[in-house]
């Protein structure tokens, strides 16, 4: 941008003034991802190199925070619950996200396109905490009538529903990778003759594909994060599910539903701080990822 | 004139089974929205009326209405936002206007990513060391509200950056031209004709807010606490508050006994006013953009 004629006195201040509010402002996201690690680690730090053992914390299942004679802070069977979950909700999001999105984009008129989206935009919208309510009534209930267990609240039901809070996310940055592959792709591969299927599968998924890479890692990211609908929906059982129908406790349903009954500053406290930062070194490596591999696209 | 090939029959299977495949996808994405909403609104239909939002919860929350926890999570909402629109189209227009791609940018556009994908729950945590404690505003609608801000603020950035970026340079050099400087010209020529765009992204954020639980739970938001009825300012700022989406979840898990359409009456109307809020912004997005000139 050109250089600007300064103008003398009052209106220099102002201007001046403005500008380093601005640049303030500007360098705001950076400071607030570094105050949240600042002070996540600050609140756990004094535990994590005093007395903290991360062999145990990594590997071992028992997970008694307020054990009166031993406690314990085995966190395995809270990392394998976020994992149960995660994988079930993406084994159905990533293919029906996928299919959603080529779907929007490929095969609708412009009507369509723009009704389908702001249904999807609006599906996203929905709090964390309705979508929990809908998996402790009606997901519950569907499940223990169709698989006969005495409770509904376990991986398959926490899974469905983080399923469908991660589609939207899948859907519309699939449709924007989808969107970014150029139309001389398209106008070449139907020149040949190709069906809308075959220029899915042959030319676009191929093309697109970093763009899609991304919206699968954002919704793992999402789903990884999510805190209110997974501790409305698995249960509350601390332990490695060995089927669909176990109920489990996710890492981000521990932290919500321990930590107000955790004394300020004392052990068990600092551990679901140590446990944030854990949450937030996955998410932020996946996010990180998913930046990454969208720049690599626009570069290339 | 052309006959159907074995090849071509087959390739023509291929294109039939693939458009239904993906269109029952996408009408299984689709139909949850409108069965979900449909059966809330079906199971709370008794219970909705005005007195339900205009009453307090009674009786250990298993009786009466939404009144505290409404105007809680109104004060949370306008505070927040109130908090972080500025902060955030500062920060679009610092993004857009006053710098080129360089390395701080770059690094501005990626911390704004990775905070919007921080986890709702690291949100509380944070909240909890740096406004409760560190700040020392204690369990507090304002601690809370300014969590909530910090949640919102990268998706501000982000939309009010599309919209300033909208605007054509043209606008800008001419203004320039006539010897404005930086600012007027943002003041006077970028906002005026972003407005739209950037309102649609704050009013997003509305919902957002208003449907969070985590990062509230921790900072402000008590299970219970009755207020005068019919005082739209019957919270205080250094006070702690009520909200919807922490009152849904209270009667639905915490507290035994509670009448089964209180929950589907609460998650209604946390829903209908997210949902009605979107609807907003979209209308207000497709009325924008019949109307652009450019």
């Amino acid at each position: 941008m050109p250089a600007l004629p300064k103008r003398p006195g009052i209106d220099t201040l102002a201007e001046r003034a403005i500008e380093a509010l601005i640049r303030l402002c500007g360098v705001s996201a950076i400071l607030f991802i570094f105050g949240i690690f600042f002070f996540v680690f600050r609140e756990g730090s004094q535990f994590l190199f005093h007395g903290f053992k991360f062999r145990e914390f990594f590997f071992s299942q028992e997970w008694y925070p307020t054990s009166q004679s031993h406690v314990r802070y085995g966190a395995l069977a809270l990392i394998a619950g976020t994992a149960s979950v995660t994988l079930l909700a993406m084994a159905l999001a990533v293919p029906f996200g996928l299919g959603t999105a080529f779907f929007i984009s490929e095969f609708c008129g412009p009507r369509a396109k723009e009704t389908l989206k702001i249904t999807v935009e609006l599906l996203a919208a929905i709090p964390s905490v309705v979508w929990g309510f809908v998996g402790l009534t009606v997901m519950n209930k569907l499940i223990i009538e169709i698989f006969r267990t005495p409770i509904g609240l376990n991986v398959l039901n926490g899974g469905v529903i983080l399923a469908l809070m991660s589609v939207p996310i899948i859907v519309s940055i699939g449709e924007d990778a989808l969107k970014a592959v150029p139309d001389s792709y398209r106008e070449a591969a139907i020149a040949l003759g190709v069906t809308r299927w075959q220029l899915i599968y042959r030319v676009l998924a191929p093309a697109a594909r970093n763009g899609l890479l991304a919206a699968v890692l954002l919704g793992v990211g999402r789903a990884v994060g999510e805190t209110m609908a997974v501790l409305m929906a698995t249960g509350h059982a601390v332990k490695i599910p060995t089927s669909m129908l176990d109920s489990v406790r996710t890492l981000t349903a521990t932290i919500a539903a321990e930590l107000g009954e955790a004394a300020v500053h004392s052990d068990h406290y600092q551990v679901l701080f140590i446990i944030g930062i854990l949450l937030f070194t996955i998410t932020f490596a996946i996010n990180l990822a998913a930046d990454l591999i969208v720049r690599g696209v626009r570069r290339g | 004139m052309f006959q159907a090939t074995r090849f071509s029959r087959r390739k023509r299977r291929y294109e039939l089974l693939a458009r239904a495949v993906l269109f029952l996808m996408t009408l299984l994405i689709v139909a949850p929205l409108v069965l979900i909403v449909g059966y809330l609104v079906y199971q709370a239909w008794p219970i909705l009326s005005l007195d339900f939002l205009l009453t307090n919860p009674r009786n250990g929350m298993r009786a009466g209405g939404i009144w505290s926890p409404l105007l809680g999570t109104i004060y949370l909402v306008v505070i927040s936002l109130l908090v972080a629109t500025p902060i955030g189209v500062l920060a679009a227009i610092f993004l857009n206007e006053y710098t080129r791609e360089n390395w701080l940018t770059r690094v501005i556009n990626m911390s704004v990513l990775n905070l919007a994908g921080v986890p709702s729950i690291v949100h509380a945590l944070f909240g909890l060391g740096a406004f409760v404690l560190f700040a020392g505003l204690g369990k507090s609608v304002l601690a809370a509200s300014l969590t909530l801000a910090v949640m919102t603020l990268p998706v501000i950035i982000a939309s009010t950056k599309e919209a300033l970026a909208a605007v054509p340079v043209p606008f800008r050099e001419a203004c320039w031209n006539v010897g404005a400087t930086r600012w007027q010209t943002i003041w006077h020529v970028v906002l005026p004709n972003s407005v739209g765009g950037i309102l649609t992204g704050v009013i997003l954020q509305v919902s957002r807010a208003a449907g969070e639980t985590a990062p509230i739970m921790f900072t402000g938001v008590v299970f219970y606490k009755a207020i005068k009825e019919g005082d739209p300012f019957a919270y205080s700022l250094f006070g702690q508050c009520m909200a919807l989406s922490m009152h849904l979840f209270t009667i639905s898990t915490q507290v035994p006994g509670v009448p089964k359409a209180l929950p589907y009456g609460t998650a209604v109307v946390l829903l209908g006013a997210v949902l009605a809020v979107n609807a907003l912004a979209i209308l207000v997005r497709l009325r924008l953009r019949s109307r652009r000139k450019w």
